[in-house]
């Protein structure tokens, strides 16, 4: 026994190592979850009259997606997004134009379809700031009373979404 | 024709506007500003505190550069934003406080003391005083080394061997 004692010690650590060289370093924990979700007020893509804010949304689940016209991440995730919306099988998606030219993200949208309810425009990334943004995409599941209930970095696809959000969506009843 | 006389008029204007600084112009050229660099911010006291706070912290595009090292874009609208907050007079703690509510202990590159992190700080203490152990433990089964019994016979042909003459 005791000589297999210094295998058994390094077959854990080698153990703890695979795990860490599995783990995906962006997915960071959002201070956010179970948390109120950040207010603002941006004007609207395509319409810079109008302006949105969070309490919009107030009373029904919503999602943020936080993207730009550059990402091309994005556009991968864009397709799954047109799916969703057009099927109605998802919560309301709302699209921050995370600092990039209000133009080019209403010609986008013109041309390859527009998922979201409301594009808010956060041309100087602030509001990127105060929602703990560290690139495109990123999408917020926030509940009917204003709570950030889930984050997720990185593109969605069809696995993540059967995986991660409709197991939290329907836990939350939208 | 009409050519002529803007061009001649331009020749007019740059040389009415060039000779006062010409004729103020020193033989040789002494440049009454030391050639340094100017700083490109407003406040050198704010700059310094920027700096030292930033190397403190994590750039979140390219984790495992410090912020005041980084390229990223968003790193310089952070610290563009680090600069706002302490224009408006936060203190570093404050500071800290904005961005970990925003961005977690992960942006610290010096996470704090508490339950989660017990491990990682007092961890490699335990695995060394492990070690510390293992290693007395080594010593003295080396040094209680019980040398194999003898008996008399054995002991007598040692003797003879010693005394044999080559």
């Amino acid at each position: 026994m005791k000589r297999w004692l210094p295998l058994v010690f390094f077959m854990v650590l080698v153990g703890f190592f695979a795990k860490g060289l599995f783990l995906n370093p962006r997915e960071v924990p959002s201070p956010f979850i179970g948390k109120a979700a950040p207010t603002f007020s941006l004007p609207v893509v395509g319409d810079a009259q109008k302006a949105f804010s969070p309490a919009d949304m107030k009373g029904q689940v919503w999602m943020l997606n936080v993207w730009a016209p550059w990402c091309v991440s994005c556009k991968v995730e864009h397709k799954l997004l047109m799916a969703l919306a057009e099927s109605r099988t998802a919560p309301p998606i709302v699209g921050l134009n995370w600092k990039d030219k209000t133009r080019e993200a209403q010609e986008l949208l013109a041309r390859t379809g527009n998922p979201y309810v409301a594009v808010p425009d956060d041309l100087s990334g602030r509001v990127g700031i105060d929602w703990g943004v560290t690139g495109t995409p990123e999408t917020y599941v926030i509940d009917r009373e204003g709570i950030v209930r889930l984050k997720h970095v990185g593109p969605i696809d069809m696995d993540i979404w059967q995986n991660k959000f409709v197991p939290k969506l329907k836990e939350l009843g939208a | 024709m009409t050519f002529r006389l803007i061009q001649q008029g331009f020749l007019t204007a740059f040389l009415a506007l060039s000779l006062p600084a010409l004729a103020n112009e020193p033989a040789i050229a002494t440049p009454t500003v030391p050639s340094i660099a100017q700083p490109l911010f407003a406040d050198v006291a704010i700059e310094t505190r920027l700096t030292d706070l930033s190397r403190e912290l994590r750039c979140v595009v390219c984790q495992n550069e410090a912020l005041s090292d980084s390229p990223a874009e968003l790193a310089t609208d952070m610290r563009q934003e680090i600069r706002d907050l302490m224009t408006a007079g936060k203190t570093d703690q404050e500071v800290l406080e904005f961005l970990t509510s925003r961005y977690g202990d992960f942006v610290l590159f010096r996470p704090p003391f508490k339950p989660v992190t017990y491990l990682l700080w007092v961890g490699p203490f335990v695995f060394l005083g492990f070690g510390v152990v293992v290693w007395f433990m080594a010593l003295r089964s080396r040094r209680t080394f019980q040398s194999a019994p003898v008996n008399s016979a054995q002991l007598a042909a040692a003797a003879r061997l010693l005394e044999e003459k080559p």
